[in-house]
Formats: structure tokens, C-alpha cells, sequence
């Protein structure tokens, strides 16, 4: 039996893994020739490039939510997380403790990391050494983050008070290097160090073990634990990494900030095909999705097909299509 | 007993409750079945065997609705049949055991048992006529497991039983068993044989596919053999001893299964254990461990074998004192007893041994994988040439590098298992039930390599509930019985009987009568 029916199940599985690698890219091919119809100015290299922009920081959360969840885990903290860090550098920079601007612009960005680290490392933390579900302590944990930054904000927004730091940290987010934005090349330096990390490294093929099978990543003497809460640390590095971005874009913590993103951050991992149970990972493929996330988006507004309020209602859809049509694509 | 067996005569149609004729399957090009042709009597055990790939789930996803035939006929109780599916099939009396446990672990025996046919009084599910008759169905198998009990708090041996009488609740007149002794301890198997003999006895057939030759010699009364997804023959079972069996399933002369051992020289203790207990399975165990021995633990199902040497092995939580190579040692994780030149293959190859979504390579390194690694990156050349060494060493038989360990036969995920802790470069290995599910021609070779690491001079642990292959390959056998060690057996002491004894507490006599039938 095993041979032959391994034999049917190889052809069609080996079918599998290249079409779900290769879907998204062509939802987003697919979607690009639609832009182009509807509105000739959806392929202006400065729409084009807005669009990528806009998408940072849903698409540099995501990379480390690629991580996470394919180690089988789940963040649901990462838009609290944002609010929390993002009011921490604030109020920071806030401090003017180094005269410097630029001194104190780059301390204010490594306490970033350091606390958004923290805040994964916490999600870690709990989620392996309390065994607890990361549903739960995700879900924990984005309550007490976002209320943390709405009690520093004393329920109104934190915003940048000098207004020489401002102009010193606007160009992090406005200017760009050859033509090509700041936060475009951010995104491209997280996905490529993340994907070097995950494909190339031995964490990176440990996250993969333990997110397919974790007794079999024990019995081979995997650490379970550890890598797993290092997903949630390289998850909280990259939440730092996307609020150093946005910090200059408003110079401001709002009690908004990061509202649903986790949302998004999740709908662009699973449209890039990572597995939800997980296991499988494709940091290429979540930079795909957020991208589609992004330009439905920006279609939705130079197009009059839908009212662009009903935007969260039709990146919910997406995550639900995505999902059946990786079904589908997976049927065994 | 190698005079050629004489295929079964042709029987009166009246008596013959499923015919198959001319049944081939193919899958797109792969042609797995060939033209095989199939009576089966009322109130006989007709038993399939084969090698594994030999087609006989195959056939029997066929004959159970599973599946359909690319060709040929089949015809229940004369009348021509192509069955829509396992309902079906069920609904004119075939029920299929199926050889995994299908049920849900966190129901109740005789909320599984009624799972999908739920007995009603009104609206309200009647849970006490329903416990009853899970009791009932229980019962009548010789076993005797409170209907209450949450499943996943059974031993695999009793999940399977609840799952054969959940089968068995259909009207069946046709009954078809998996390899249902696969997981099972010789004291269960007979049980279950009794079992069959009961139903047989009720004027159904059953269809019986095993690996276990002897068992088959012991309950089928015809056998029909497959190799290669075409039919070899069928035979009356009195005419074919285990031997036979096996050259008509392999195809050459394989009465040789286990290998030579050579003389042991007694190397020196590499390990040695003293009051190892391991709370709430294992009490007080000790034993020691010489390089270039094969060391047999042998017990019951549920006897604490697993539970000790996981214990040991850092795998779960225990006490005692581990010394290797004399020195004292504590493994707090599985990490450190390897890094310490212990490995462990766990009989749980699906579970806890293979990645079955990944690929071979991913699979083959990653307990190893500190050695393929260059400064921060993977060498995934190395990783390759790994592979190539594994495949060839090891004759892991694969078509392709970039198969899933899933989609590997049996025998070659246990291969491929292996070649995984041999790359650590052991002194030590641990193998728990190196054979189970795994088909003759692949026994043989795993013990060729058992052996083998033995005479290169590692020190081998196995742990078996199938004594004809601890006592084929061991140098020594330590019995266990409800998590204590019973004894322990060595040379001519090395037999079916006196493990038994150990094994259940029973006296020499009862354990002739049970080793003799398993």
C-alpha cells in the first residue's frame, strides 16, 4: 500500500508546494493588471511607490509574525505593541536627555528595539513556560499594552514636543535614498535578513521543526522552548523596527495607533501562504500579502467599484478566500 | 516444509459471500493492482498477506468502498455490486477495522463507540442504554473497560479494542481487520484471535491481513498471497508454515531472518543505572550496558520499557543514578544525552520521530544539524551529500529526493529514522519496536543493521513487544513488568516461555499455552 499510494500523494503534494508558493505572487500580478484597468494612474511609479509605503508597516510586523506562526504560535499583541512602544520612544525623546538630536534620536530607536524585544519576550515567556495558549496570552497581552500606553498618554496622544526633533526624524519616513523611499528599503532589508534567518540559518529550519511537529523537534533535541520564545522576541523586534518607521510619520502615539493591525499583520502571512498550524513559512510570499492588503486598498479609493469605508471588510474577505483557495490547492 | 502448496480448489457459488474478479487499480500511470481475483467462504478468516507495497490496504480500500476499481468486478452474495462509497459497503454488511486508531481522544468509550449512531430516547441522548451496550460490546471482546473511561486514558491496545467493537455494532456479515495486532502484546493478540473465532463462528468471513506470519498460521483458514500488487495464490493454511509464507510473499528464500551473532567479546560497561524510578510508570530499575551487546527489554504493553529508557534518557522526569563510561551523569533534556552519545528512536515513528510534512533532507539533519552548520549558515551542499550517503548506506528507497518522510513506506521511514541518529555519531542507540509495521524483507535489513552497529562496537538498546525478534537478536533480555524488572534472560534462558513467565507473573505452563499461540 504505502508505495503506491505514497507515489499519488507525492505527484499531487509536489504540484501543491510550487502552486501555493507561487499563488500570491500571481494574486498580486493579477491584481496589479486590474489596478491598471480601473485607473491608468494605479501604475504611476509614485502611486506604485505610495502604495509600497503605506504597506511597511503591516509588512515589516508581518515578517516576524511569519516567524511566530510558523513555529505553530500566534500574536495577537502586535498592534497594542506598536501603541505601547512607539508612546515609550516618545515619551523618551520626550526626556531630552542628550543635547544631540541625532544622539538622541538613535538612543530613543535602540530603546525601541529593547523594549518591543521585552514585549515579545514576555509573549514568549508566558505562552512556553506557563503553557499556556499564545491565543490567550496574546489576547492578554494587547489589552494590557494598548490600556499601558492609553494610561502614559493620560488617555489623550503622546506627541514628539520638539520641534527640532521632529524635523531631525521626519526625513526617516518622507525622504529617500535614490529614488526609492526609507521605509521601502526597510521593508526590503527586514525581508531579507528574515528570510536569510528562516530559510538559510539553524533557528530558521528549528522554527520549521517545531512548528510541524514539535514531540518530533524534542525527540531531536530542539530546545522547543527557546525557539519558540524567540519567535515572539524576533516578532517584537520587528513591532520596533515598524514604529521606528512610524514614529516620524505623525510624530505621535494616538490611542489608535496599531488598532487592527494584528489583523492585517496575520491576513498577510496567510495570503503569502505560511501555514496557520504551521510548519511551513514564506517570508517573500507575507511581503506579497501585505503588499496585496495595501494596493486593494489604494484600488478601492482611485476606483469608484466600492466605498472605500467598507476596506476592512474587504481585506476580511481576502483572508477568507486566501484560505479556501489554499484548501483547495492542499486537498489530499 | 518447502514442498510447493497446492492452490485451494474451487467452491460451490452458494457459499461464497464476497467475489472479486479481475480487480486492477491504477493510480494515473501507476498500476498497483494487476488482475487479481479474490472468494471469499462464509465463516472462514481468509488472510491477505504481502509485503508492504505488495497492494493490500489497496485491495481492501477496494473490497471495503473505500476506494473504486480501475477494472473488474465484485459481487457480495452473488450479485454484482459497484459500491458508492464506505456507507455503503457498511450498509450491505462490510465493515472495515481500520489499522490507525480513528477515534476521538477526548470522548468517552461509549460516546466513541456511538459516535455518528447516537441512541436517542426522544430529543435526549439515552446515555445509560448506550453505556450498556458499549459494556456489552466490550465485553464480548474479552475485555472488560468501564464504557465511562475518556479515551485518550487507554493503552493503544485497549483504544483498538473499543475501536473493533465500535465496528462491530454495525450488522456485519463480512468483517475486515488491518493489521489489528500491529500495536498489540502476544497475551492481547490472543485475545484478539479469540475474538475472530468468535465472529467467524457467527457465519461472517473475515478478512485478516497481518504482518505477524505465525499469527496468520494460527487463525486464517485460507491465505492468499500478494506480491508486487499481482495475486501469487491462494492456499488452505494447513498447507503453509510460516517459512513458506514468507518466500511466496518476498519472492526468494527468506528463512533466514535474523542475522549471525558473532561471539560477543564483553566490552567494557559504557552504562550503568541504579534505582532509576520514573514516577508513576517505573520503579527502582537498574541494569548495565557493555559496549558491543545488543540489550533486549522485553514486557507488556504499558510494563514501563518506553517510560525507563525516556526516563533515563532525559525525555521525562525520573530519579536515579546514570553512570556512563563510570562517571555519574543527570540528562535534564534529550539534548544532553545525545550530546553525551545516546541516541533514542522512538516506536512512535509518526509522532515523535519524522517530520512527515517535510522532506527527506530537513528530516535526516536536523538532530544533527550543528554539523552542517558554517558560521551562521546551513551548508545545504553537505546537507545534500548527507542525503545521498543516507539513501545508499541505508537503502533508503525512495523515488525522489524531494519526497515527504511521510510518503515513505513503513521500512523506509524507520531507515531513514536511523541513517537521522546515526549521523550524531552515537556510542549509545536506543531503538523502541524497530519493526513494527514493517514488512519481512525490511525487518530483515534493520536487523542486519542493528547488528551491525553492535559489532562496530556501539552499545544497542531494544526495545520489543515481538520476542521471536529480541530473542533472534539479543545478547541478553531484561523482562519488565509493571514498571519493575522482572529478570532477566541470556543464552538457551532466551526463550518465548520463560519471558512470559517473567513478563506476566504467570506460571511456566500458562505461558507454553500463550507463547505457543502468538
Amino acid at each position: 500500500m504505502s508505495n503506491t499510494t505514497a507515489a499519488q500523494t507525492a505527484r499531487r503534494s509536489l504540484g501543491d508546494i510550487d502552486l501555493r508558493a507561487v499563488a500570491p505572487f500571481v494574486a498580486l500580478a493579477v491584481l496589479f493588471a486590474f489596478g491598471a484597468m480601473v485607473n491608468p494612474n494605479f501604475v504611476g511609479i509614485d502611486n506604485l511607490l505610495n502604495v509600497v509605503t503605506r504597506s511597511a508597516f503591516i509588512a515589516i510586523i508581518a515578517v516576524g509574525a511569519t516567524f511566530v506562526i510558523s513555529a505553530g504560535g500566534l500574536d495577537l499583541s502586535v498592534g497594542s505593541m506598536s501603541a505601547f512602544v512607539a508612546g515609550t520612544m516618545i515619551l523618551f525623546l520626550n526626556t531630552g536627555l542628550i543635547a544631540s538630536d541625532v544622539g538622541m534620536i538613535a538612543a530613543a530607536m535602540l530603546l525601541a528595539l529593547a523594549v518591543g524585544a521585552l514585549c515579545g519576550l514576555a509573549n514568549g515567556l508566558i505562552t512556553t513556560l506557563g503553557r499556556i495558549e499564545p491565543f490567550i496570552v496574546t489576547l492578554g497581552t494587547m489589552g494590557i499594552f494598548r490600556a499601558l500606553t492609553i494610561y502614559l498618554a493620560e488617555g489623550g496622544s503622546i506627541a514628539i514636543k520638539s520641534q527640532e526633533l521632529r524635523a531631525a526624524y521626519r526625513p526617516v519616513y518622507f525622504s529617500n535614498l535614490l529614488g526609492v523611499p526609507i521605509p521601502v528599503i526597510v521593508i526590503l532589508v527586514v525581508a531579507v535578513v528574515g528570510a536569510f534567518i528562516f530559510y538559510r540559518t539553524r533557528f530558521g529550519r528549528h522554527v520549521t521543526a517545531v512548528g510541524s511537529n514539535e514531540e518530533v523537534a524534542r525527540y531531536s533535541g530542539i530546545s522547543v522552548n527557546r525557539v519558540r520564545t524567540l519567535t515572539y522576541v524576533i516578532q517584537g523586534l520587528c513591532v520596533a523596527t515598524a514604529v521606528l518607521v512610524y514614529v516620524p510619520r505623525l510624530g505621535a502615539a494616538t490611542p489608535t495607533t496599531g488598532l487592527l493591525w494584528e489583523l492585517q499583520a496575520i491576513t498577510a502571512v496567510v495570503i503569502g501562504g505560511t501555514a496557520l498550524r504551521g510548519g511551513v513559512g514564506r517570508i517573500w510570499g507575507t511581503i506579497c500579502g501585505a503588499l496585496i492588503l495595501e494596493m486593494v486598498g489604494n484600488i478601492m479609493v482611485l476606483s469608484d467599484l466600492v466605498s472605500e469605508y467598507l476596506i476592512g471588510a474587504v481585506q476580511g474577505a481576502i483572508i477568507i478566500i486566501a484560505m479556501l483557495i489554499q484548501r483547495s490547492l492542499g486537498r489530499r | 516444509m518447502s514442498k510447493a502448496p497446492s492452490p485451494a480448489p474451487a467452491e460451490p457459488a452458494g457459499n461464497i459471500l464476497l467475489e472479486a474478479t479481475s480487480i486492477s487499480k491504477s493510480f494515473g500511470p501507476v498500476e498497483v493492482l494487476r488482475d487479481i481475483g479474490l472468494q471469499l467462504k462464509r465463516g472462514e478468516v481468509h488472510a491477505i498477506i504481502g509485503e508492504n507495497g505488495a497492494g493490500k490496504s489497496t485491495l481492501m480500500k477496494i473490497l471495503s468502498g473505500h476506494l473504486a476499481p480501475s477494472k473488474g468486478t465484485l459481487r457480495v452474495n452473488g450479485e454484482k455490486i459497484t459500491f458508492t462509497g464506505p456507507v455503503d459497503a457498511e450498509e450491505r454488511g462490510i465493515v472495515l477495522v481500520h489499522q490507525e486508531i480513528l477515534l476521538a481522544p477526548d470522548l468517552t468509550v461509549a460516546q466513541n463507540i456511538y459516535l455518528g449512531r447516537e441512541l436517542r430516547k426522544g430529543l435526549v441522548l439515552d446515555e445509560r442504554a448506550m453505556a450498556e451496550g458499549a459494556h456489552r460490546a466490550v465485553l464480548d471482546l474479552g475485555a472488560d473497560i468501564d464504557p465511562g473511561t475518556v479515551v485518550h486514558r487507554l493503552s493503544i491496545a485497549q483504544r483498538q479494542l473499543v475501536q473493533i467493537a465500535r465496528a462491530l455494532l454495525v450488522p456485519h456479515q463480512i468483517v475486515i481487520f488491518d493489521e489489528p495486532t500491529a500495536s498489540l502484546t502476544p497475551v492481547e493478540t490472543k485475545a484478539l484471535l479469540k475474538v475472530i473465532d468468535a465472529i467467524k463462528g457467527k457465519d461472517a468471513a473475515i478478512l485478516y491481513i497481518s504482518h505477524r506470519l505465525p499469527e496468520v498460521k494460527t487463525i486464517a483458514d485460507r491465505i492468499t498471497v500478494l506480491r508486487d500488487g499481482q495475486l501469487v495464490g491462494t492456499y488452505e493454511a494447513a498447507d503453509l508454515e510460516p517459512v513458506d509464507m514468507a518466500r511466496l510473499m518476498v519472492g526468494r528464500d527468506v528463512s533466514k531472518l535474523y542475522p549471525d551473532r558473532a561471539e560477543v567479546k564483553a566490552g567494557e560497561t559504557v552504562l550503568e543505572i541504579e534505582n532509576m524510578s520514573v514516577p508513576g510508570f517505573v520503579r527502582n530499575a537498574s541494569f548495565s550496558l557493555k559496549r558491543g551487546e545488543i540489550l533486549g527489554f522485553a514486557g507488556l504493553i504499558g510494563a514501563g520499557r518506553t517510560e525507563l529508557l525516556e526516563g533515563i534518557l532525559g525525555l521525562r522526569p525520573a530519579h536515579g543514578t546514570v553512570r556512563q563510561n563510570g562517571s555519574p551523569v543527570h540528562f535534564r533534556n534529550v539534548n544532553e544525552s545525545m550530546k553525551a552519545g545516546i541516541v533514542y528512536l522512538s516506536e512512535d515513528r509518526k509522532g515523535k520521530g519524522l517530520l512527515l510534512a517535510q522532506n527527506l533532507k530537513i528530516n535526516l539533519t536536523l538532530a544533527g544539524l550543528d554539523r552542517f552548520v558554517r558560521g551562521l549558515l546551513i551548508d545545504r551542499k553537505r546537507e545534500d551529500e548527507a542525503l545521498d550517503r543516507a539513501v545508499r548506506d541505508f537503502d533508503i528507497r525512495t523515488r525522489s529526493r524531494d519526497l515527504l518522510a511521510g510518503q515513505l513506506s513503513g521500512g523506509n521511514q524507520q531507515k531513514l529514522l536511523l541513517a537521522k541518529m546515526m549521523l550524531l555519531g552515537p556510542e549509545i542507540v536506543v531503538i523502541d519496536e524497530p519493526t513494527r509495521g514493517i514488512d519481512i524483507g525490511t525487518k530483515e535489513q534493520i536487523y542486519k543493521f542493528i547488528n551491525g552497529l553492535a559489532a562496530e562496537g556501539k552499545a544497542v538498546i531494544v526495545i520489543s513487544s515481538e520476542m521471536p525478534e529480541l530473542i533472534g537478536i539479543c545478547d541478553r533480555i531484561i523482562v519488565m513488568r509493571n514498571g519493575e524488572i522482572a529478570g532477566e534472560v541470556t543464552g538457551e534462558h532466551m526463550t518465548e516461555a520463560e519471558i512470559v513467565v517473567l513478563a506476566t507473573g504467570a506460571t511456566m505452563r500458562e505461558a507454553a499455552l500463550v507463547a505457543e499461540s502468538a
